[in-house]
């Protein structure tokens, strides 16, 4: 096992936390961590072997200039964003959060919208009380350690009780340049009633060889409505560590969209807490495989509460070499009375190499419950295609048609047009 | 184009799987023109359709075809459709996540040259005059294609894609199975109202009712896969009346399926 304390010693921590300012509670946590990450190993994941991935080996600190306006930032990191008026916006390249901007009108009601740093100063409460203790914890594995010990940057957003928000806060975690190793930290928290929308980006170049090990945790509290997209577009060098944990209030309703379309190496984790009582989540999962990529990517629900309801999508496409295992997790934990748990797991190859794997799990340890699951891995249709070319479509038209029509069932049902439309561009150009 | 469409099929012979089934087909169809296949089940009907169209499964092992005096046989599946060929199948695919209409505006695309693409607009006006031809229900255009459709939908969704097409050769393959009597008269009114000089049509048909309500010009029966008699509306209307049975029995034939060894 790799000496993460030689790798990242407790001086450097201790620098990283300083040179942001943290309180001694912050920097406490981030020795803590890095303690346990010299001693945990690596998570075990479903039918793919992670023992040779690059998770140590990179620059963990690299700061970078703040721009004063979006329009400084290169063209194809700028079109993830829309920086209108009424957006609220936050930009983090490597380990420095450069562009923050909170729509006026929601600082008077109390939204908070700033990185991690600053609100474990300016709101020690709120962020002692959810960064990193219920949702993700750094003792799970090396890689949750390493997070913790490691992170930077980072954005805490809070909206407050009965506050609701029609423009979706959009966040970029940009990893640029060669070596680098990044912290992606996005913490959510929405108070009883409230309602608002999220669309995260985690992004680096085509050629990047960074490590991005990244972790979201978002807190839907009593009758609050959360829809959160996460789109992944890293390159074809990194290895992408995503964590992303949800816990639900009661009658909470909560929607995620989870967009794996990286490059290379990617651990994907997305894990539902239904605590509360009632509440309904939806999790709509697309991944797009090309090139060399490898990846494991788990949806879970953890029914806890009574008369919980929860519905994963998953649809996967794999060409080239690219290897992908999608697993689906329903799990109805003993007193969960009249939970409601299904899921759907499909995989479309296109080419020979190409490997994909469904796996649905329902695991019950209740009686009075429903679940279904369904899983699917096939190729294109041959007397589908037949049949599209014989109206005059190129065999190439066919197959986007068929594949576009396969990962509809998920797209289709994205509510914001704009990333709708960047999806399926990410998708066509992968498909190249 | 202004020349007539033309269609030649000489000693066309077709295996699936190393099985032959058809055996020396001779058919010409031209513009303007509506041939009739008619014949029992089992005796290579649909398989000449599907091998003219270039259904994978099918190999031709002999003879040629030539649309429009260019060799079909050359071309990929896509190419016979730009060329004008259009098969009305009696399985079409069901498409999940496809939705009818930007399946056909695809289609109606791919035939025009590079940006001379049909406009959203005129598309929807030609699609919903069209499909009110047909009686089919607006919702249909944003159905997904084929899918959960019910044999009569999937039929009129075949002649709706025929009608927005507009193909030089057209072959029905048993458009009329599965139908009612009032869908089939719809279908037939249909194809009747592309009867044009600028399109022939090859109707495959395992019953003559089909060919009251669309008049054919020459009727050829297919028997052991190939045509073994051939004759103008009023053979259509004998077989009807007798069976196939006069005609086995002129031509010595006992069994009229390809399996048997001729």
């Amino acid at each position: 096992m790799i000496d993460t304390e030689q790798l990242f010693d407790r001086q450097a921590v201790t620098q990283l936390s300083q040179s942001q300012q943290e309180p001694d509670w912050l920097l406490q946590r981030r020795l803590n961590a890095l303690e346990q990450a010299g001693r945990l190993n690596l998570p075990k994941l479903e039918k793919t072997r992670i023992d040779r991935w690059n998770f140590t080996n990179f620059e963990p600190v690299r700061q970078e200039k703040a721009v004063a306006s979006t329009d400084e930032m290169p063209e194809d990191i700028r079109r993830f964003i829309s920086a209108e008026d009424e957006d609220s916006v936050f930009v983090q390249k490597n380990s420095s959060p450069v562009f923050r901007r909170l729509a006026e009108s929601l600082e008077s009601k109390g939204v908070i919208f700033t990185d991690l740093a600053t609100a474990a100063r300016e709101h020690e409460e709120l962020v002692k009380k959810y960064f990193m203790t219920d949702a993700i914890r750094s003792d799970e594995h090396k890689l949750a350690a390493l997070h913790a010990a490691l992170f930077s940057g980072g954005l805490f957003l809070y909206v407050p009780k009965n506050v609701s928000v029609d423009v979706p806060f959009q966040v970029l975690f940009w990893a640029g340049g060669n070596g680098v190793g990044t912290f992606p930290h996005l913490l959510v928290v929405a108070e009883t009633g409230s309602e608002f929308n999220v669309v995260a980006n985690f992004v680096s170049d085509r050629e990047s060889d960074a490590v991005i090990n990244g972790a979201v945790e978002v807190f839907v509290g009593d009758n609050a409505r959360v829809r959160i997209a996460s789109l992944h577009t890293q390159g074809e060098g990194t290895t992408e560590v995503a964590y992303r944990r949800t816990v639900t209030g009661r009658d909470a309703d909560l929607e995620w969209i989870v967009g794996d379309l990286n490059f290379g190496r990617t651990i994907s984790d997305n894990t539902v807490h239904m605590k509360g009582t009632g509440g309904n989540a939806r999790i709509k999962s697309i991944t797009v495989g090309s090139g060399e990529l490898r990846s494991n990517i788990t949806s879970t629900v953890r029914h806890w509460g009574a008369r919980t309801e929860s519905d994963i999508t998953a649809r996967g496409v794999m060409k080239d070499q690219a290897q992908s295992i999608l697993n689906g997790i329903t799990k109805i934990e003993k007193g969960a009375k009249q939970a409601n748990g299904v899921q759907a797991e499909k995989v479309l190859m296109l080419s020979r190499e190409a490997r994909g794997d469904a796996n649905p799990i329902l695991l019950i340890d209740e009686n009075d419950v429903q679940a279904g699951h369904a899983a699917s891995v096939g190729r294109i249709d041959p007397i589908q295609m037949f049949y599209l070319m014989s109206r005059g479509l190129s065999r190439r038209e066919a197959e986007r048609l068929i594949i576009f029509g396969f990962v509809g069932p998920v797209l289709d049902t994205i509510p914001f047009e704009s990333l709708r439309e960047r999806i399926s561009g990410i998708i066509e150009r992968k498909l190249g | 184009m202004s020349i007539s469409p033309k269609l030649e099929i000489k000693d066309l012979n077709v295996s699936i799987e190393d099985k032959e089934i058809l055996k020396g087909v001779n058919l010409e169809v031209n513009g303007g023109e509506i041939h009739a296949i008619m014949g029992p089940n089992g005796t290579g009907k649909s398989t000449l359709a599907q091998a003219l169209m270039g259904h994978p499964r099918y190999e031709v092992t002999g003879g040629s075809v030539l649309l429009d005096g260019e060799d079909l046989l050359e071309m990929e599946v896509d190419e016979r459709a730009r060329k004008g060929l259009f098969l009305a199948m009696q399985y079409p695919s069901e498409i999940s996540g496809v939705t009818n209409s930007d399946f056909l505006r695809s289609a109606v695309n791919a035939k025009q040259p590079e940006g001379k693409e049909v406009s959203i607009m005129k598309f929807m006006k030609q699609l919903d005059k069209k499909m009110a031809q047909l009686g089919m229900d607006e919702s249909f255009a944003n159905r997904y294609l084929n899918e959960g459709f019910s044999g009569g939908e999937k039929k009129r969704n075949e002649i709706l894609q025929l009608m927005m097409l507009e193909p030089r050769i057209a072959i029905l393959d048993e458009i009329d199975s599965g139908l009612d009597i009032d869908a089939l008269k719809v279908v037939a009114d249909g194809v009747n109202s592309m009867r044009n000089p600028n399109t022939g049509f090859l109707i495959i048909t395992h019953y003559q009712r089909l060919l009251n309500y669309i008049k054919p010009d020459r009727v050829h029966v297919v028997m052991q896969g190939r045509i073994v008699k051939s004759g103008g509306p009023e053979l259509a209307e004998r077989l009807e009346a007798e069976g196939y049975d006069w005609v086995k029995e002129e031509l010595g034939i006992e069994d009229e399926t390809v399996e048997s060894k001729a």
